[in-house]
Formats: structure tokens, C-alpha cells, sequence
């Protein structure tokens, strides 16, 4: 950095008038103007939409009629009387914990096999963050054809069995959310291997050569040793994977678009399908119900998180 | 003295030894079936003619015809018009919360008190909570933004300025004060240091937060299709439609041939910088 010569300080300016009341001079250093701009737009496009969620969410706005009335709790009695409501709910929540599982589960199950810095491994990875890279929409319709009845996979599977297998990957009532939450895990596994070498990398050899010197087992040194000390790194992967999949569409709208018989139905596919119809309020609604569940589930979620690396 | 030592390191050398056949394979099979396999089912289909690909599998394509594809999506996928629609949308967001959230982290960082407290906490809310994005809609139509380039820019800045306000909050505050006190002590005023001496050094935390929030709106369709579906073009918006309209009509190849030429710049773009791209986004994360 180039600094410039200060002539006047030489001449003898009074300090005075350079420390003088320095709580206030410190806050005309850092003046709170500059706030404003990204307060504003935070307001305007942010602040002011959540706030008339807890407004539409009680009015009949739709697009088949000009004027908006008040409506009470009308919506959330009908979609939580004809069961949308909670088995959105259900589907969203048990999406986003699927994902978190199967993405640290395939994220640290990749840093663990790529660790060493050797050029094949450096290529992987490399290779294996491609997906975080691509747009989710089309990895879903990569995977909606990989995995039709007749599809790729399950022609994989026949040549190793020797038969003709046609598993309808994307058809159960059951499955189906798993295997799309696999899909959502596999887009982003690359990110969670990339914090979780990074995590890696910051335990120290020492404390890893002492445990081998005393004879642990490779089991015994992830056991108690190097998974405890990844916990920062398990907190961050949790954290994001889990709310980020309550926000999730891409991926589903790609390969189920919800289906079968609404069983992958995650609260933002009802949104934008009840919105594509018009019912902008019950649309609203739904909004609403994620906006809680996030607001309800994120604080002790990460305060869990950070709880659990103190213990260490 | 000398020959203590020699023994753990020996024992730690055997067992990678035996690893070092092992290991490479290991890793290059895992990536090859759980990569190898979706990669080469694109490229593959988006190879063949219509006829071939009704039932896209595995096989080779009996006669490639990649590049007459290519030219089909480019011309009925208005690829060219979708490529600047999502630049048109992009950019300006991602300087204006790149700016703006710089401004907002250098006086959050540096204040005290309650004020700015909790300035900060609704600040970084967004990161966690989602955008309303059915009233956001309804906003832009009140105040005329709604399907224009504008509109969309300031519901992604809306959306991100928390992520940029959170990572350079945190990095403003190793920033030692010196640094600033020297020049103020030159006459210079808050604009003046804000932007000769504290923007260019959060440049690498601003590279971090450039990259991850151009991955999210470049790749974003769920916004796009409230705010802009069907006024603007954007490349996931243009992939929908294609992929909707192709579905019906079974055209694998022109999803596929979409899907590799959408992907490119991306692509292209993380292999040239992979290793700055990398080390940029593990050094936000684990602290």
C-alpha cells in the first residue's frame, strides 16, 4: 500500500482537533448514511413482501375477481381441511432431512476417499463439483430420463442381474421422494466434499500421529477423532443442506413435478402450481406456512449445530 | 537419536503404499458410475436423431449429429436473446449487492451498540429465511416493475445482499483500523476511505461472494418464472420451456443439446479459475 507523505501533520496540527470527542468523531468516520441504500432495497424487496404475506395470506385475492376482500382464516381452513396443507408440510420436511443426510453422508464419503493431494484425486474432485456448478433444473431432467422404467439405470442394473429390470424409479408413492432427494443430494454433494476436506485439512497431524502410535484403528481414529473435529464443518453442510431443501424446486419440478399422487409435492411446487392457476391468496398462504416453518426450525437447528462443536 | 524416529515413519509409509493401488482405482470408479454414467447419457443423447433418442440409454449414437442439434436449440430456444437476458438480470444484481452490502458491512463491522445490532441481525435474516415470493409479484405490479429486467434485479438483490452482507461483515472486522486512521488523518472523508482503502481490500472475500451468488442467480428459475416467465429470456427459464414442450413430444436430444450448451459458460468458466473458485468458497465456510 503507498502511502502518502503527510505534510501537514508535520507542520504541527493541533491533535487536538483529530482526537477531540472521539466517540462522535468516530461515528462521523463511519456515518450511518451508508446504510441506507442497502436498507432500502432490503425493505422494498424483502421486508415489505414478507409483511404482506401475513396480509394476502387472509384475503380472497385471486385472478378471477378485481377486488380483494378480507377472508379470515379461510385458506388455511380449506387447505389444511383437505389435507394439502399438512401433507405439503410433511413432504417438505421430510425432503430436506433426506437431503441433509444423503448429502454430508455422500459429501464426507468422498473427502474421506479423495483426501490425499494426489493429481487423480485433484481431477475428481474437481470432476465431482461439475454438478454444483450446473443448473438444478437440468440435472433434473438428466435424472428423469436416467431413471424412466425403461431408462438408463435400470438397463445398468439388468445387465448385471441378467434380467430385464423395470423398477419405476419416479412412480412410488413411497420411494419416490427418497430417490428425488438422492437426485438433490448428488447436484450438491460436491460443495459438502469441499468443506469437508477443508475441514480435514485443519486437524493437525500430530494429534493423528500420537492416536496411531497408540495403536487406533483407521474406525477408531475417524470415530473419536477426526469426525468430532470436523464439527465445524458438519454445521455448515447441515445447515445449509437441510434449509436449503425446504426452499427446493428445481430438482422435483424436473423429475416429478410433484407427483406421484402428490407425494413429492414440497410446499414451493404447490405454490407455483396454485399461483400458475390463479389462487393467488391460497398461493400466499402457502408462503406463509414455509416462511414460519423455516423461521420456526432454522434458530434451534443452528443453535443445536453450534452447541454440539462446544462440547468439544 | 537416529533411528527412533525412523520406525513410526516407516510404519506410517506401509499401509499408504498399499493404498496407492488401491485408492486411485477406487476413486476413479466412484466417479465414472456415479458421474460418468448421467454425463455420458447427455452427451450421448443429445447425439442422436429424434427416433433414437425417444428412449434415451447408454448406447453410442448411430450417427452423431451433435452439431445439427446444437444449431436446432440454438435457433428454437432463442439461445442467443436467453444468454443476454440472463446477463441483462445478473450483472447489475451482482454489482449492486457486491456495493451496496459493502457499504452496509464497513459501517456494521465498525459500529457498536444496539442499533447497529440489530441493524446487522435483519440484515443477515435473509440467508436463512425464504424470499415471499407470490407477494413480491404482487409488489412489482404495484409499482410497475412487474416482468421487467429492473424487477428482477431488485428482487435478486433483495435476496443476496445478506449473504454479501454477512461474509463482509465478518472480514471488515480483521481488517485492522490503522489502516483506516492513516488516511483519515489525510483529510480523506468516509467516501473517500470506503473506497480507496477498504474496497479494494475485501476483494477476496467479494470474489468468494461474486462467485457463489452468480451460481445461484445464473442457474435460479423458481424466482425468475414469478417475476420475468415468459417477458424475458433467460437460459434456465428458455431450458423450461424447451424441456416442457419437448417432453410432450418426446425430444430428448433437444433437451440434452440445450442442457450442454446452457451449461458451458458455467463450465468453462469454473475450469479456467477452478482452483481460485475452490479455495474461495472453503475459506467462507469453515469458520
Amino acid at each position: 500500500m503507498i502511502r502518502r507523505p503527510r505534510p501537514w501533520l508535520q507542520k504541527g496540527i493541533p491533535m487536538a482537533s483529530v482526537s477531540a470527542g472521539a466517540p462522535r468523531s468516530r461515528r462521523r468516520d463511519h456515518p450511518l448514511w451508508f446504510l441506507v441504500p442497502a436498507l432500502a432495497v432490503l425493505v422494498v424487496f424483502f421486508f415489505v413482501p414478507t409483511l404482506f404475506n401475513f396480509v394476502y395470506a387472509f384475503t380472497d385475492w385471486s385472478s378471477f375477481k378485481s377486488a380483494i376482500n378480507f377472508a379470515g382464516t379461510d385458506n388455511f381452513v380449506s387447505l389444511f381441511s383437505n389435507g394439502t396443507l399438512l401433507n405439503s408440510l410433511k413432504v417438505t420436511l421430510v425432503y430436506a432431512v433426506l437431503v441433509a443426510l444423503f448429502q454430508n453422508l455422500f459429501g464426507l464419503g468422498l473427502a474421506l476417499l479423495l483426501e490425499r493431494d494426489t493429481a487423480v484425486n485433484r481431477a475428481v474432485r474437481v470432476a465431482f463439483f461439475i454438478p454444483v456448478v450446473m443448473s438444478a433444473l437440468a440435472v433434473g431432467y438428466i435424472f428423469q430420463a436416467l431413471l424412466k422404467p425403461d431408462g438408463a439405470l435400470n438397463g445398468i442394473i439388468g445387465w448385471f442381474t441378467g434380467s430385464e429390470v423395470t423398477i419405476p424409479w419416479l412412480g412410488s408413492t413411497t420411494w419416490t421422494i427418497v430417490v428425488v432427494a438422492v437426485v438433490h443430494a448428488w447436484k450438491w454433494m460436491g460443495l459438502s466434499m469441499l468443506i469437508y476436506l477443508a475441514g480435514l485439512k485443519t486437524i493437525d497431524e500430530d494429534v493423528l500421529e500420537a492416536a496411531r502410535l497408540d495403536g487406533a484403528s483407521r474406525w477408531t481414529m475417524f470415530r473419536s477423532i477426526r469426525f468430532p473435529l470436523l464439527a465445524p464443518a458438519v454445521t455448515f453442510n447441515v445447515a445449509t443442506a437441510l434449509l436449503g431443501s425446504m426452499n427446493g424446486f428445481d430438482i422435483v419440478q424436473a423429475t416429478t413435478e410433484g407427483g406421484p399422487g402428490g407425494t413429492t409435492e414440497l410446499l414451493n411446487i404447490f405454490i407455483f402450481r396454485t399461483f400458475g392457476q390463479g389462487l393467488f391468496a391460497q398461493a400466499t398462504t402457502m408462503s406463509l406456512v414455509l416462511f414460519l416453518m423455516v423461521a420456526i426450525l432454522a434458530f434451534p437447528v443452528i443453535r443445536y449445530l453450534r452447541k454440539r462443536e462446544d462440547v468439544l | 537419536m537416529t533411528t527412533v524416529p525412523t520406525r513410526p515413519a516407516a510404519a506410517r509409509r506401509a499401509p499408504r503404499k498399499r493404498r496407492s493401488f488401491g485408492q486411485p482405482i477406487a476413486a476413479i470408479l466412484v466417479a465414472a458410475a456415479v458421474l460418468g454414467v448421467p454425463f455420458w447419457l447427455v452427451v450421448a443423447t443429445a447425439g442422436k436423431s429424434q427416433g433414437e433418442a425417444l428412449d434415451p440409454n447408454l448406447s453410442a449414437p448411430t450417427n452423431w449429429q451433435l452439431w445439427e442439434n446444437f444449431a436446432t436449440v440454438f435457433a428454437d430456444g432463442r439461445m442467443l436473446s436467453a444468454f443476454f437476458g440472463s446477463l441483462l438480470v445478473m450483472v447489475p444484481a451482482v454489482v449492486g449487492v457486491l456495493v451496496l452490502g459493502s457499504m452496509a458491512a464497513w459501517i456494521l463491522g465498525r459500529r457498536g451498540g444496539r442499533l447497529s445490532a440489530a441493524i446487522y441481525a435483519l440484515g443477515i435474516s435473509g440467508i436463512v429465511l425464504p424470499p415471499a415470493v407470490v407477494t413480491i409479484v404482487l409488489l412489482l405490479r404495484q409499482l410497475g416493475l412487474a416482468g421487467t429486467a429492473l424487477g428482477m434485479i431488485g428482487v435478486y438483490m433483495g435476496m443476496y445482499l445478506s449473504t454479501v452482507i454477512f461474509f463482509v461483515t465478518g472480514f471488515v472486522r480483521t481488517i485492522p483500523h490503522e489502516l483506516e486512521e492513516a488516511a483519515r488523518v489525510d483529510g480523506a472523508g468516509p467516501v473517500r476511505v470506503f473506497v480507496r482503502i477498504i474496497l479494494p481490500l475485501l476483494r477476496p472475500v467479494l470474489a468468494t461472494a461474486t462467485i457463489l451468488i452468480c451460481l445461484y442467480i445464473w442457474n435460479d428459475v423458481f424466482y425468475a418464472l414469478f417475476v420475468i416467465g415468459g417477458r424475458i429470456d433467460t437460459l434456465p427459464l428458455n431450458l423450461y420451456q424447451v424441456a416442457s414442450a419437448g417432453l410432450y413430444l418426446q425430444n430428448w436430444h433437444l433437451i440434452f443439446a440445450y442442457i450442454i450448451l446452457m451449461s458451458l459458460p458455467l463450465l468453462i468458466t469454473f475450469v479456467v479459475a477452478q482452483r481460485r473458485i475452490i479455495s474461495g468458497i472453503t475459506s467462507g465456510a469453515v469458520k
